[in-house]
C-alpha cells in the first residue's frame, strides 16, 4: 500500500465511516498518519480532557465538523457537582484560531457560555449546523449572537438544554435573509418566542424538515406553522392542547392530513387526549413516537393512537400506557426497534402501571426490536429469561427496577440469572444497566458472556470486589463503567490498572474505594487523570487530616494524554 | 356518595387511605428537596434543584440522590405538572373561574366554602343575578342556563352529575351557559 500516491490512499479512507476506524489505519504507519489525519473532516472527541484542543486543530487541520463531550454521564442524575468542569470554551477558542472552515460543532453535557456562541458565530463564516445536548451555561442572548451572525445556518438543535431566559427575543434575529434552515429544535427553552417571527422563519425556509417548538407555542400557532410547512418531516407540537370548541381545536383536526411527509412526532406536553386525534391521519406513516413529556394522556388514549402506528420504528411513552398498552405496541408495531418506557410518577407509591409482562409482551411481538430502556416497579428472573430468548438481537438494554435492590418477586431470588440468560443470548449486546438485587454472580455472567459491551451501569449490586473484577478481566471492549452504591474496594479497583487505559473512563461513587487504593491507582498510571470529587465544604483542611484509609465519595478515573486538567475547581482533586 | 375514582392521572387516588375521593390534601404532604445518601449529602449538587422545584411526595419514601435514573430535565418537566396540578389545592382553598356568557368578566369562588351543590348555586345565583336557582330550564326570555364545569381531563361536564366531594376534586373551572347551548339540558343540583 505505500507504493500508491497519497491520494489514492485517501480516497481509500474516504470510505471508512467510522472515526474508530479512521483512527486504526492512523496506526499502520507515518505516511497513512499523516494522510489520514490531513483528510479527516469529522472529529470526534469523547472526552472533553482527554485531549488538549489545540492538539486537535494541529492534527487536524482541515476538520469541518466536531463533536466533544464533557461530563461524565452520571452528571445527568445530578452526581457531578455544579461547576465539575467540562467548558465548551477552549474548544471554541481553539477552532477560532486554527480551522476557520469549521461547519458543525455538537457538544454534549458541557458549559457552554453567551460569549462561547457569540465567538461561534462570529468566527466560522461557513458555519452550518450547531447541536447542543443536555449543556447548560448560556441564555437565549447567545441564542440570539447564532441567530445573527451565523449566515446560511442549517441546523440549531437544542436537547434538553437549561437555557437561562433572557427574555431576549432571540428568534426574530434571524434576519429576513437567512433562508437555509433544515432544522431547528427550540423545545427545551421554557420562554415564549415571538410568534409572529417564527411563523415568517418558518415560510421563508423552504427546506424546513424538522421543527421542534417548545410548551410556549400554543395550539393557535402550531396551525399557523402548519399550513406554511407542510412538508415537515418530524413535528415537536408545543403544548398541544386547546378547548375542543374553539376554533383552532377544528383547525387543528384539519391541520396534520396535509403533512404527508410527516414521519416523527414529539413533544406533547399538555396534550389532552381529545387533541391526540389530530393525530390519527398520520398515524399510518410514523415511524418515531415521544409521547413522554405526556404525563395527561391515560393508558387507554394512548392505545387509541398507538393501534394506527404500524409503521412505529421508535416510541418512547410513559408507563401509563401500562402492560396493556405495551400489548397492542406488540401486536401493531411489528417494526418497532427502540422502546423507552419512563417513570410518570418518580416518588411513586408503588403504582404497577407497567411490569414485566409488558416488557416480554413486546420482546415476543416485535422482532426488530434492539434497544430498550424500562423503568418498572418490578421484574423477574421467568420474565428477562423470556425476553432473552425473544430478542438475541439487542444491542443496548437499560433495565431500572424503581425500588433499588428488589429482588424477583415470584422467587425472591436475585436476578442474576435474568441478567445472564441477556448476556448469554444478546452476543452484539453494546450498553447494559442493571438494577434490583444482584450478586457478584450476574458480574461473572457478564464477564463470561459480555464480549461486545461497551458500556455497563450498576448501582446498588454486588457482594464484593470479585464482581468488579470479573467485568474488567471478561468484558474486553469495555469502553465506560460507572458504578455507584456498590460494596467495590481497593482490591477491585487496583486489579488490573493497565485495563483503565484501554477504557475512556470509570466512575464510582459511594463503593468502598479509600484515598490510599487512588493514591496508589495515580502513582502506578501517570497517564490516568484521578479525580477525587469530594463536596463536604471543609475540604480543603480535610485533605490535609484525610488518612489513607478514609473512603472517597467519588472518583472519575480517565485516559489522558493532557495531564491534570487546569480548570478544576477546589473540590475535584486530581491525584 | 361512596365510589371510589380509579382515576389513572391522579396517583393519589391509588394511595390506599381512609376516607372518600376528594377528601384528600387537608396538608398536601411535602417534604425539602434534600435527600440523604448513603455517605454524607451533596449539598452543591442540590442548590440548583432547590431553586427548580417544590417536591410534593409521599414521605414515606427514602429519597436516594439520582435515583432513580431519569434526566434532571425530564424530572423536572414531570415535577411542574405535578405542582401545577396541586397549587391551588396548596393555596388552602380551591379557587376556580366562574364564567357566565355575555357577563363582561369573570369570577373566581373557592369551592371549599360550600358544603354541596345547593350552596354552590345559591352563592352564584347572588353573584349573577339573573340566574334561576330552580334547576328548571326557565322559558323566560334571557334566563336559560346551564351550569357546567371543566374537569381535570379538559372535558365539560353537567355540573351535579357526581358526589359533591368527587366534583371539587375534579372541578378546574365553571361556565355558566346560557341560550341555545342551554336549552334541553337541566342540571341535576
Amino acid at each position: 500500500m505505500t507504493y500508491f500516491p497519497e491520494e489514492v490512499v485517501e480516497h481509500i479512507f474516504d470510505f471508512l465511516g467510522s472515526h474508530r476506524d479512521r483512527n486504526t489505519v492512523s496506526t499502520v504507519c507515518k505516511a497513512w498518519y499523516q494522510v489520514e489525519r490531513l483528510s479527516r473532516q469529522n472529529v470526534f472527541v469523547g472526552n472533553c480532557y482527554a485531549i488538549r484542543p489545540e492538539r486537535v486543530m494541529a492534527r487536524f487541520p482541515r476538520m469541518k465538523s466536531l463533536s466533544v463531550k464533557g461530563k461524565p454521564h452520571f452528571a445527568d442524575f445530578n452526581l457531578v457537582p455544579y461547576d465539575w468542569g467540562g467548558y465548551a470554551l477552549p474548544w471554541i477558542e481553539a477552532a477560532a484560531r486554527s480551522c476557520a472552515g469549521l461547519e458543525e460543532l455538537r457538544l454534549k453535557r458541557m458549559v457552554v457560555t453567551d460569549d462561547g456562541l457569540e465567538l461561534l458565530a462570529r468566527s466560522f463564516p461557513n458555519f452550518k449546523s450547531l447541536v447542543l445536548v443536555s449543556c447548560d451555561g448560556f441564555s437565549t442572548d447567545g441564542l440570539a449572537a447564532i441567530a445573527t451572525y451565523c449566515r446560511g445556518l442549517r441546523e440549531l438543535d437544542l436537547q434538553e438544554n437549561e437555557v437561562d431566559d433572557h427574555g431576549r427575543q432571540w428568534l426574530n434575529c434571524f434576519p429576513d435573509s437567512c433562508t437555509s434552515l433544515i432544522s431547528l429544535n427550540f423545545a427545551c427553552l421554557k420562554g415564549e418566542v415571538n410568534t409572529g417571527s417564527l411563523e415568517r422563519l418558518v415560510a421563508r425556509s423552504p427546506n424546513l424538515r424538522s421543527l421542534k417548538l417548545n410548551r410556549a407555542i400554543s395550539v393557535e400557532s402550531l396551525n399557523k406553522i402548519l399550513a406554511r410547512a407542510p412538508h415537515l418531516v418530524d413535528l415537536g407540537t408545543g403544548s398541544f392542547t386547546v378547548d375542543h370548541r374553539a376554533e383552532a381545536y377544528h383547525r387543528l383536526m384539519n391541520s396534520f392530513p396535509k403533512c404527508k411527509s410527516l414521519r416523527s412526532l414529539s413533544g406533547f406536553w399538555d396534550a389532552s387526549p381529545r387533541c391526540l386525534k389530530a393525530l390519527y391521519p398520520v398515524c399510518i406513516n410514523l415511524t418515531v413516537l415521544n409521547l413522554s413529556y405526556a404525563p395527561a394522556i391515560p393508558g387507554d388514549d394512548l392505545i387509541k393512537l398507538i393501534c394506527h402506528c404500524f409503521k412505529l420504528q421508535k416510541l418512547w411513552v410513559l408507563d401509563c400506557i401500562g402492560d396493556k398498552g405495551l400489548a397492542v405496541v406488540a401486536s401493531t408495531c411489528k417494526e418497532l426497534q427502540e422502546l423507552r418506557v419512563f417513570p410518570s410518577d418518580i416518588y411513586g407509591a408503588g403504582n404497577t402501571s407497567v411490569t414485566e409482562e409488558g416488557l416480554v409482551a413486546v420482546s415476543s411481538g416485535c422482532p426488530k426490536l434492539n434497544s430498550v430502556l424500562y423503568f418498572c416497579y418490578q421484574m423477574t428472573n421467568s420474565a428477562l429469561i423470556a425476553v432473552a430468548k425473544n430478542c438475541p438481537h439487542f444491542i443496548r438494554f437499560r433495565l431500572c427496577i424503581l425500588d433499588p435492590g428488589k429482588p424477583d418477586p415470584l422467587t425472591n431470588l436475585p436476578l442474576d440469572e435474568g441478567f445472564g440468560a441477556i448476556v448469554r443470548s444478546c452476543k452484539n449486546l453494546r450498553r447494559l444497566s442493571l438494577s434490583g438485587l444482584l450478586t457478584d454472580q450476574v458480574f461473572l455472567y457478564i464477564g463470561m458472556h459480555a464480549k461486545c459491551l461497551e458500556m455497563l451501569s450498576i448501582a446498588f449490586a454486588g457482594n464484593s470486589d470479585k464482581g468488579m473484577i470479573y467485568v474488567l478481566d471478561g468484558c474486553k471492549n469495555l469502553r465506560k463503567l460507572e458504578i455507584r452504591d456498590c460494596p467495590f474496594g481497593d482490591g477491585a479497583l487496583l486489579k488490573d490498572v493497565a485495563k483503565y487505559e484501554t477504557m475512556r473512563s470509570l466512575w464510582m461513587s459511594s463503593c468502598e474505594v479509600t484515598l490510599g487504593g487512588c493514591k496508589a491507582l495515580a502513582a502506578k498510571m501517570p497517564r490516568l487523570n484521578v479525580e477525587i470529587i469530594n463536596e463536604s465544604d471543609d475540604f480543603e483542611e480535610s485533605k490535609e487530616n484525610l488518612v489513607d484509609v478514609h473512603k472517597v465519595e467519588k472518583i472519575y478515573v480517565y485516559r489522558s494524554v493532557a495531564g491534570p486538567r487546569n480548570d478544576a475547581p477546589e473540590f475535584v482533586w486530581t491525584l | 356518595m361512596g365510589s371510589f375514582v380509579n382515576d389513572a392521572d391522579n396517583l393519589r387516588d391509588t394511595e390506599l387511605r381512609l376516607g372518600l375521593p376528594g377528601t384528600d390534601d387537608a396538608a398536601p404532604e411535602k417534604s425539602s428537596s434534600s435527600p440523604s445518601t448513603a455517605r454524607g449529602t451533596s449539598k452543591r449538587a442540590l442548590e440548583d434543584d432547590d431553586d427548580k422545584k417544590e417536591l410534593s411526595s409521599p414521605p414515606a419514601k427514602a429519597q436516594v440522590v439520582g435515583w432513580p435514573p431519569v434526566r434532571s430535565h425530564r424530572r423536572n418537566n414531570l415535577q411542574v405538572k405535578k405542582a401545577e396540578v396541586e397549587v391551588e389545592a396548596e393555596a388552602g382553598g380551591l379557587y376556580v373561574k366562574v364564567s357566565m356568557d355575555g357577563a363582561p368578566y369573570l369570577r373566581k369562588i373557592d369551592l371549599k366554602v360550600y358544603k354541596g351543590y345547593k350552596e354552590l348555586r345559591q352563592a352564584l345565583d347572588s353573584m349573577f343575578k339573573c340566574f334561576s336557582s330552580s334547576g328548571e330550564v326557565s322559558r323566560k326570555e334571557g334566563c336559560e342556563y346551564a351550569m357546567t364545569y371543566e374537569d381535570k381531563d379538559g372535558d365539560w361536564m353537567m355540573v351535579g352529575d357526581v358526589p359533591w366531594e368527587m366534583f371539587i376534586s375534579s372541578c378546574r373551572r365553571l361556565r355558566i351557559m346560557k341560550g341555545n347551548e342551554a336549552i334541553g339540558l337541566q342540571s341535576r343540583a
